[in-house]
């Protein structure tokens, strides 16, 4: 078996401070694996090495077959790995359709014309109209992206990521700042993606983490304590112990 | 030969010191509160105009330095109170526009103020002889006090930002303005600091060239540009960096338009050698500066954190 | 929020900096280019021809605003060396006639050619730092390529040259006639609008204004920057470069003067105040300036002192220019 993402010994220091701190793992295609683990544990900087904008001190990371561990960003992402941020980052002045026709841009042909008005290709509108179909945002195409509620804004995120092409999704904490109601939607679509992308979620939400991983790990301070299905997981003491005795 | 090549290392060394005097609180400025500040220039000749009229009214230049020295400082703060502090939270862009705006309104202040003809200061007395070099060559005293100026001044600086309180403030702050200010440091009156600093620098540069060079308006300008290859290169932010900088680029650029005919003139005819010399002697730190930041895009002393 | 009314989804601007975009800007430059295209029989009707004079100069900076803003609206580059462009469009015009070669088109196309090139060469340099190293080092390039031309003695130094005569087309002395020239420098204007109007909004435009507005998000969805911002840097510096050629005709005189510092100063007021990323307020902002400068240099030998106040009163207590003052003002924005 060869796992599409694979980590090994993936380090980095900010001086003294380890913030990840030797983590090996491996994610077969189809999974949703959940990491978890306390503020500042680590979880945001090691996404941002995964998907590569942020140079690791050491270590490795392989992506469907090939080592990616010195590409840029912009390479892994044509390669089909693609994130979304903690903190909301989508463009604002843009037009919700165009947030996602720009990313299915970026795979479909050269960007380096000139002449004819990018908005009315429709070829790029009608898969990025399918993208938003699948967050359920179809019907805000039109608004400006800013004005969007919170919750419809981490759906765009991930229509975004979507639109790129990606094989796998970097998703980190979609449901940070959503209400219980917002929350609910995010989670029905993870649960829908789940059939047709390998997702690395980031989640604080365990009752969210639960109903959807395949697999969960946990960091604290930069290190994997524990991997395995939820309920092991649930069940170990050195996480009980670290993790969700504390939180819960 | 070796004589003249020594005489313009010295000479590049003091127009180095000089501008590394204009830098010094420029690059803390750009460093600290990462405010793009053009008008940074027109400090440099504010100074020299003080000291010209101070000079002029107690008839000594030392007298006339002492008072214009002061004045400085208050100009700089006055102006940080008006306008600059304002700008702090600006883009660099509003910056750039409020510091031009404010060039046009100094440059022609100044003319309204002294008129737009040159005003000339006597080097004093006892500083005005020379010291011979090897040989025929002599090198002016006045030359040799800026050097010195200017070391002593380097010095100091070195002293308050390595050794001081409000030094280690300043380096916090040049990586980390946030974390400063979370410090609870009243970060309003180190900025107020900090620019009267700079302006009182600028000033001084100003005024120990006022007795070698003709005070005119607009005599900022073109020291402000080579005052931004002297950051660049050095890094932003970084003392050290733009000593040596100033440094460098004094002496590459006085050097260079002495040798650079002369060693083409061996490479060509002398009259396209003289031609060429002509352009690239003027253009050499500029392609410096490339240089430098295509291999460092940050200067030679990035600070911390800076990517 | 009301500021959707002055802007259409497509092309909306970012809640920071109010603009006038999308229809509102057509039209308005529509209008603009209009009321120049009927300036020459007014101001025959007003008994002043010197006018036509005057507007074609502002017509000519016009030109080499909307370039700018292509790089400072859109690419949102911070060049503090456009004027440099200026002085290889016009000192191709000398070094072209004093080889014999009039034409204005040949003239037209070393400029472009020469100034795509540098601005190939200083920007692919310049792009790889970022912030105020990107401003301090364009302006510093803009001061090598003035010292270049500086040191050109044969063309004149310091002191510059006169032309001749203006430039040929076609092989006659077509725009020795003010009005003609007025026209050639309109069309231009109005070609130059048209294009880059074009090109903002298309998929490359589309690629310059996402990375404007979030560049780690356009990263992250696959675009790498460098080559778009490049790209529109040299279209923006080719056509900067053709406004140098009109220009050295309109003064018939040429010197280093046209690209000073300073002269790359007056552009980013220009696009500033006129309004950044809307190609509308370039013009509008060149216009505004021009005549501004026209109007306090005739109240005052001191005017610099007035304009730089203005400035300085602009920017303190106006945000995004005259564009965004006037969306406050009339589009109740808080
Ligand atoms: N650029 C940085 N410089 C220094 N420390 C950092 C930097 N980025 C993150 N950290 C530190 O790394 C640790 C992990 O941060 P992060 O990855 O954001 O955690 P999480 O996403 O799990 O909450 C925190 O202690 C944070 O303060
Ligand atoms: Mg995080």
């Amino acid at each position: 078996m060869s796992a599409l993402l694979s980590i090994r010994d993936l380090r980095k220091s900010y001086g003294a401070l380890k913030v990840t701190d030797g983590i090996s793992l491996d994610v077969p295609a189809g999974e949703l694996h959940a990491i978890i683990g306390p503020n500042g544990a680590g979880k945001t900087t090691f996404i941002h090495q995964l998907s590569g904008s942020l140079k690791s001190d050491s270590g490795a990371v392989h992506f469907d077959g090939a080592d990616i561990t010195r590409l840029s960003m912009v390479a892994r992402v044509k390669r089909g790995l693609a994130r979304s941020f903690q903190i909301t980052s989508i463009l604002d002045g843009f037009s919700v359709l165009e947030n996602v026709a720009t990313a299915v841009q970026a795979r479909s042909g050269s960007s380096f014309r000139f002449l004819t008005p990018a908005a009315s290709e429709t070829a790029l509108n009608a898969e990025a109209m399918e993208a938003l179909a699948r967050v359920n945002l179809a019907d805000r195409a039109h608004r400006q992206a800013g004005t969007l509620s919170h919750g419809e804004k981490r759906q765009l995120e991930i229509a975004i990521a979507l639109a790129t092409g990606a094989k796998m999704l970097l998703l980190d904490e979609p449901l940070a700042g959503t209400g219980h109601e917002e929350g609910a939607i995010l989670i029905d679509l993870m649960r829908q993606l789940k059939s047709t992308h390998t997702i690395m979620l980031i989640e604080h939400d365990m009752e969210a983490v639960f109903a959807l991983a395949d697999r969960v790990s946990v960091l604290v301070y930069g290190k994997l304590i524990a991997t395995g299905d939820p309920a092991a997981v649930r069940a170990d003491p050195a996480v009980r112990a670290a993790y969700l005795g504390e939180d819960a | 030969m070796t004589n003249l090549l020594l005489l313009q290392a010295l000479n590049g060394l003091q127009f180095g010191i000089l501008l590394f005097l204009v830098a010094a609180g420029l690059t803390l400025i750009f460093g600290i509160m990462d405010l793009i500040n053009l008008a940074h220039g027109v400090l440099y000749m504010v100074g020299a105009y003080l000291t010209a009229t101070f000079t002029s009214l107690t008839g000594d230049f030392f007298i006339g330095l002492a008072l214009a020295l002061p004045a400085a400082l208050l100009f700089g703060i006055v102006l940080e109170r008006l306008i600059f502090s304002q700008l702090y939270d600006r883009d660099h862009l509003e910056q750039v526009l409020a510091t031009f705006g404010l060039i046009l309104i100094l440059n022609e202040g100044v003319k309204m103020i002294w008129g737009a003809a040159p005003l000339s200061v006597p080097i004093p007395d006892i500083l005005s002889g020379s010291v011979p070099l090897i040989g025929p060559m002599r090198f002016p005293v006045f030359r040799i006090v800026i050097i010195a100026a200017g070391l002593v001044t380097a010095l100091g600086l070195w002293f308050l930002v390595a050794r001081t309180r409000i030094g280690m403030l300043l380096r916090a702050g040049a990586t980390n303005a946030p974390m400063v200010s979370a410090l609870g440091v009243d970060v309003k009156r180190l900025f107020m600091l900090v620019f009267g600093l700079g302006a009182m620098l600028a000033g001084f540069a100003g005024a120990m060239v006022a007795p070698i060079l003709s005070v005119e308006p607009g005599m900022g300008n073109n020291i402000l540009i080579l005052t931004f290859v002297v950051i660049v290169i050095g890094g932003v932010g970084s003392i050290r960096g733009a000593f040596v900088a100033a440094i460098l680029v004094g002496v590459v650029d006085t050097v260079g338009r002495t040798f650079g005919p002369i060693i083409l003139r061996s490479l060509m005819d002398p009259s396209a050698a003289s031609q060429t010399g002509r352009t690239l002697a003027p253009m050499l730190i500029y392609i410096l500066m490339a240089a430098v930041l295509f291999a460092r895009p940050s200067g030679l002393f990035p600070k911390a954190g800076a990517s | 929020m009301s500021e959707t009314t002055l802007t259409s989804a497509a092309d909306a601007a970012s809640p920071a900096r109010p603009r006038l975009a999308g229809r509102g800007a057509l039209i308005g430059g529509i209008v603009l280019l209009a009321l120049f295209a009927v300036l020459p029989p007014a101001a025959t009707a007003m008994g002043d021809p010197f006018l036509v004079v005057t507007a074609t100069r502002i017509v000519i900076f016009a030109i080499a605003a909307l370039s700018l803003d292509l790089v400072l609206g859109y690419g949102a580059m911070v060049s503090f060396g456009h004027a440099a462009f200026l002085g290889f469009g016009a000192y191709a015009v000398v070094i072209l006639a004093a080889a014999g070669i009039d034409d204005l088109l040949l003239q037209s196309l070393a400029a472009i050619a020469g100034s795509a090139l540098f601005a190939l060469v200083t920007g692919a340099i310049s792009l790889r730092t970022k912030g105020v190293y990107f401003i301090m080092i364009t302006l510093a390039f803009g001061q090598m390529a003035y010292f270049f031309f500086v040191s050109l003695s044969a063309f004149g130094g310091d002191d510059g040259r006169t032309l001749q005569h203006r430039s040929t087309l076609f092989g006659a002395p077509l725009i020795e006639n003010d009005v003609t020239f007025y026209y050639i420098a309109l069309a231009v204007l109005a070609a130059a609008f048209v294009l880059l109007r074009t090109v903002v909004a298309s998929r490359f435009g589309r690629v310059l204004r996402g990375t404007r507005d979030n560049r780690v998000r356009m990263q992250a969805i696959g675009f790498a920057p460098f080559g778009y911002q490049l790209t529109a840097y040299v279209i923006a510096g080719a056509l900067c470069g053709l406004a140098g050629v009109l220009l050295a005709n309109q003064t018939e005189f040429v010197s280093p003067a046209f690209m000073t510092w300073q002269r790359s100063g007056e552009l980013i007021v220009m696009v500033v105040l006129g309004g950044m990323g809307t190609l509308t307020g370039a013009i509008a902002g060149a216009v505004g300036f021009l005549v501004l400068e026209e109007v306090l240099s005739g109240l005052t030998e001191h005017w610099h002192i007035v304009f730089g106040a203005i400035i300085v009163l602009l920017v303190l207590y106006t945000r995004g220019g005259i564009a965004g003052l006037f969306s406050r003002l009339f589009g109740g924005r808080a």
